[in-house]
């Protein structure tokens, strides 16, 4: 088997288990990420929300947010880990293609 | 890692975009001179990868999360500025599709993980792996300390750049009016949770593949020059 092969099925694999990363942290109550609160969890924290943050951090609305479906919010862990995989893969297949037309446009000819 | 939105000022914002465009300038013109053709699957690969790796959440019990980010292997197989261009683009992607990290932080988190993490685990990896073979145990706990160093490199200067917030901007009655948080309080948290976790994620991810890839296929492992 060639190593790129190889190493597309380790990639496979690593989508698969990857909603390790949504169970283990609401397993052992870990929280968000330090400095990714939302506007309420910075107030529980400090008390108010900064002016200038409450402000931009709705700048953007993700089509796909915190890699969940919108309206999914409240239907448990087994279609948030779904939504996690269908998010590692639609944002790997971004990202590999675009890094395909990059490397094309760059890189040298043989 | 991935700032959000609202938590660096616009002047922060601006300068790290400021300093990341001559860095992408650059990386594209290197990787134009050096990439080879057949190398391109193993860039696309190589952010694949990193995306999927800080999807990687490992929690911090009752307290917090966070992740490796996968770019320090990339930096050792391809360079750091094929690496800083595969991180920089699952960045954006994870910024715009899935609002993780903010549009404004762009900047600012390709700075840290996409330039200085690649950057760090690059160097550190050769000063410790030179002229050891291919296949030398020397390789696999370089590619681990410099996944180290590097991911903690990243976390230190995302804790600065939190950190200097409430210096910069602020109501007159002292509120903060981006991250909250100061330098003695941002450093410390940021900084303390990769030394004590993450950056053993990072170490332990690096090495494993290094070691994998040694056995696998030792070309993509010896000494070459890349810029």
């Amino acid at each position: 088997m060639k190593l790129i092969t190889k190493l597309w099925i380790g990639m496979g694999i690593l989508i698969l288990i990857s909603p390790l990363g949504l169970f283990l942290p609401e397993r052992f109550k870990a929280g968000d990420a330090w400095g990714e609160w939302g506007t309420d969890g910075i107030k529980e924290l400090v008390g108010y929300i900064p002016q200038g943050l409450d402000k931009l951090s709705s700048l953007w609305s993700a089509p796909i947010p915190d890699y969940a479906f919108q309206g999914w919010e409240e239907k448990g862990l087994s279609s948030l880990s779904l939504a996690y995989i269908v998010s590692a893969i639609v944002g790997i297949l971004v990202t590999v293609a675009v890094v395909l037309l990059i490397g094309k446009l760059l890189s040298r000819k043989e | 890692m991935h700032i959000p939105d609202g938590y660096l000022g616009p002047a922060t914002c601006g300068i790290l975009y400021a300093v990341m465009l001559p860095i992408w300038t650059i990386a594209s013109k290197i990787v134009k001179r050096t990439l080879r053709a057949k190398q391109v699957p193993i860039l696309a690969i190589g952010a694949a990868f990193s995306f999927v790796i800080m999807m990687f959440n490992v929690p911090i019990p009752g307290g917090s999360t966070g992740h490796a980010v996968g770019g320090v292997l990339v930096a050792i197989l391809l360079g750091p500025w094929a690496a800083c261009i595969a991180i920089t683009v699952a960045l954006v992607v994870q910024a715009l599709l899935f609002g993780d990290g903010g549009i404004t932080a762009i900047g600012a988190n390709c700075f840290n993980m996409a330039f200085v993490l690649p950057f760090v685990g690059y160097y550190v990896y050769k000063a410790i792996s030179y002229n050891a073979p291919a296949d030398s145990n020397r390789r696999v706990v370089a590619a681990g300390i410099a996944g180290y160093i590097a991911l903690n490199a990243a976390a230190f200067l995302a804790g600065v750049e939190f950190g200097l917030q409430p210096l910069l901007y602020h109501t007159a009655s002292g509120q903060a009016l981006y991250c909250p948080y100061g330098l003695n309080i941002a450093v410390p948290a940021m900084l303390g949770e990769h030394l004590l976790i993450f950056g053993w994620v990072e170490a332990i991810v690096t090495a494993l593949v290094v070691k994998y890839l040694q056995k696998q296929s030792p070309e993509l492992i010896e000494e070459r020059e890349v810029d």
